[in-house]
């Protein structure tokens, strides 16, 4: 579903990808790893059409549609979808408003017809359920005054109700508590099937004993640098990064 | 330039004519206002206060005037349902500057009276002598002006003890065929423990033709009165609006006042409050919506002349395009007034960078113990909000009118009547996303919808 080639990508004017190449296909799990300032966070803002960074060259396609050339939002239409390691908190937009509209412009992009609002509300009671979102968190505005949880928790809530074909869950694990930790990987795991697939960008293990991966690639400056199977980040666990950097150093 | 010149000129040939049709207590004044204008000018643009804003330049159009107050053949309650819906209100009307109530107003409850100045010198003369013409400034020359020029008007009396139920709704109605000039004038008088609220709604039905709409109101609530009066302008390009708004408030009254723009030409709007008695509140609110080359220009001015008095006072503008906006608000704070807290906040978006918004906060404070502050911002978007949503499917320009609508939301919010509120967020809504028409739901009025202001 996704093919990368050589992606380069700078912001304001320095290079942080330096050709990375990644293949994901429907049910897959991936993850990246890698050290501070390797380009994991660059890459999902690359995918996901961040206008702060400019692509100096190398393709992506999502589909067989060339992933670049679309807007944020057609990214998401196609099904594209990125949790945020920082959600952004939008006072004064009900995340009631915030996901009709979202969830009906995907609507009409695919030539459906807008929700009706019980048809909505009953969606939101459903999906909210996946990752024992409070109803209260679901009528106040969009990640304002919510505990770091509680936003790890509503971009799990958020994928749920896009059904996305390709998640990229960025940093999902930073500032979670052991308990939310586990809630927010089993809403991920109940969403995951054979015809969608997850990247999940992580420094740690920790979060991939919960959502298992079929690949771990170690992203170091600016390149995947290092791919192969699970045993990769035990490996990493246990021996941190210095051998990787020693490796490609030398 | 001084674009005074032809009304005081229109004013010596028609005096007989204007007196004539005009109650003795507003003839009172004229004189005054007359001598008062005789060496005046208007502010040039530039001056304090009018930073952003020509005056002259819109006084000098050669308006007419309905000086022999010839009525029109029209009844504006059937030409125009502008109402809020599900909102029970007396409703009346100004169509140009001539009174009209509806049939249901007739049965205005509890001895609250709404008739016109006309009326008013017949049936209540002694308030009239009393209050009429004692808020406004002379020394304003627009006010002056507007007091040389008026020959009717409207009057409110809520008498002591009693709450007027239904909201008071006047619709200000312009449609000529030539350019016109109107002078309104409104003075509403609320005994002690006296409540009400009021819409007043302006509109313009005629296109292509300029207007002046030159309106002064004078507010005066008495102890422990309660008074919401909005200020709902959705009116016409060519439409030019110069009001000032006087209020003088008891001890324990409480005063809201909101100007909201969402369509117009040219508007200055004056407020200018004095809080004369301890343990009054007063909420000053304002909404602007500006795109195309809309011009709205707002001063306040909050004297705080009594202890322990609380005002708080917000403007919000979203300007788009060739709009611009102006913000000059003073709060004084009198000697011997302490524990007066009095805030004021001016936020605004520009949203485009041809638009321009001019700002100026000001304090000025005689008493030690008192809690004042003042807070300005210009802003854009927020850019990460805008992305987040994008990477949900939101299209930018429907993340950009829920930030703006979202911008809006706490002055919405802050409008005390439930329907209005409600219908605001609509109209609110309906002129971020451009399916706004000259009004919100009005059967009457033409023309096509206005570009949102977003691009």
């Amino acid at each position: 579903m996704l093919v990368i080639k050589d992606l380069h990508a700078s912001v304001e004017g320095k290079e942080i990808l330096k050709g990375v190449n990644l293949t994901v296909r429907p049910g897959e799990v991936h993850a990246i790893m890698g050290p501070n300032g390797s380009g994991k966070s660059t890459l999902s803002s690359v995918l996901t059409g961040h206008p702060a960074f400019t692509v100096t060259g190398g393709a992506v396609e999502f589909y067989g549609k060339d992933l670049l050339a679309l807007s944020p939002e057609d990214r998401a239409h196609e099904g594209l979808f990125l949790s945020f390691q920082y959600p952004v908190e939008i006072p004064g937009v009900s995340m009631v408003n915030f996901m009709r509209a979202a969830v009906n412009e995907k609507r009409k992009y695919h030539g459906q017809e807008p929700l009706s609002a019980s048809d909505f509300l009953k969606l939101m009671r459903e999906k909210r359920a996946i990752v024992q979102l409070d109803n209260k968190l679901a009528s106040r505005a969009v990640n304002e005054g919510f505990s770091g949880g509680e936003k790890k928790r509503n971009e799990i809530f958020q994928m749920a109700m896009l059904e996305p074909r390709l998640s990229i869950l960025d940093e999902t694990d930073s500032g979670l508590d052991i308990d939310a930790l586990r809630i927010v990987a089993s809403g991920v795991n109940q969403l995951k099937s054979k015809d969608n697939a997850t990247i999940v960008i992580t420094h740690y293990q920790r979060l991939l004993d919960y959502i298992k991966p079929d690949f771990v690639h170690i992203l170091y400056k600016g390149r995947i640098v290092m791919s192969a199977g699970p045993e990769l980040a035990l490996e990493l666990e246990e021996k941190g990064y210095d051998w990787i950097k020693e490796i490609h150093n030398s | 330039m001084n674009s005074l010149k032809q009304f005081l000129e229109l004013y010596d040939q028609h005096f007989g004519t204007i007196e004539a049709h005009a109650p003795a207590v507003l003839n009172k004044l004229r004189q005054q206002a007359r001598q008062a204008l005789e060496n005046a000018v208007l502010p040039r643009k530039g001056a304090e206060d009018y930073e952003a804003t020509d005056l002259n330049a819109v006084f000098s159009l050669d308006y007419g005037l309905n000086i022999s107050r010839l009525d029109f053949d029209i009844d504006p309650a059937e030409a125009f349902h502008c109402d809020v819906p599900n909102m029970s209100t007396c409703m009346y009307y100004t169509y140009n500057d001539v009174f009209h109530r509806s049939k249901t107003a007739r049965q205005i409850e509890g001895g609250v009276v709404v008739e016109s100045l006309a009326e008013a010198a017949v049936n209540h003369p002694e308030l009239l002598e009393q209050y009429y013409g004692q808020l406004a400034s002379l020394n304003d020359p627009t006010v002056a002006l507007n007091t040389l020029l008026a020959q009717d008007g409207i009057l409110v009396y809520v008498p002591a003890g009693v709450t007027a139920e239904k909201t008071i709704q006047l619709v200000n109605i312009l449609n000529y065929t030539r350019p016109m000039m109107v002078v309104r004038r409104i003075l509403i008088v609320l005994g002690e423990n006296a409540h009400a609220r009021m819409l007043v709604c302006d509109h313009t039905q005629s296109s292509g033709v300029e207007c002046l709409a030159s309106q002064v109101v004078e507010v005066f609530a008495g102890e422990n009165a309660t008074f919401d009066y909005y200020d709902l302008e959705e009116s016409g390009q060519l439409t030019h609006r110069v009001s000032s708004i006087y209020v003088r408030q008891q001890a324990g009254s409480n005063v809201l006042v909101d100007g909201i723009t969402l369509t117009n030409g040219f508007t200055r709007n004056d407020y200018l409050v004095t809080v004369d008695g301890e343990h009054a509140e007063t909420q000053l609110l304002g909404m602007t919506i500006a795109s195309g080359t809309q011009h709205v220009d707002t001063h306040t001015f909050i004297d705080h002349r009594a202890p322990r008095c609380h005002s708080n006072e917000m403007f919000k503008y979203v300007l788009s395009e060739n709009a611009v906006g102006a913000f000059a608000g003073k709060i004084l704070v009198q000697p011997d007034c302490p524990r007066v807290e009095a805030y004021q906040g001016n936020r605004n978006i520009v949203a485009a960078d041809t638009a321009k918004m001019y700002t100026k906060p000001q304090l000025e404070i005689y008493t030690d113990d008192v809690k004042c502050s003042h807070g300005t911002t210009i802003g854009q978007l927020d850019d990460e909000a805008l992305f987040y949503m994008r990477t949900r499917g939101i299209s930018l320009d429907e993340a950009r009118n829920l930030l703006m609508q979202a911008f809006m939301s706490d002055v919405i919010d802050a409008v005390r009547l439930d329907t209005l509120r409600d219908r605001l967020r609509y109209l609110v809504e309906k002129r971020f996303n451009g399916t706004l028409t000259n009004c919100g739901n009005c059967s009457a009025c033409s023309g096509a919808p206005l570009t949102p202001p977003q691009k």
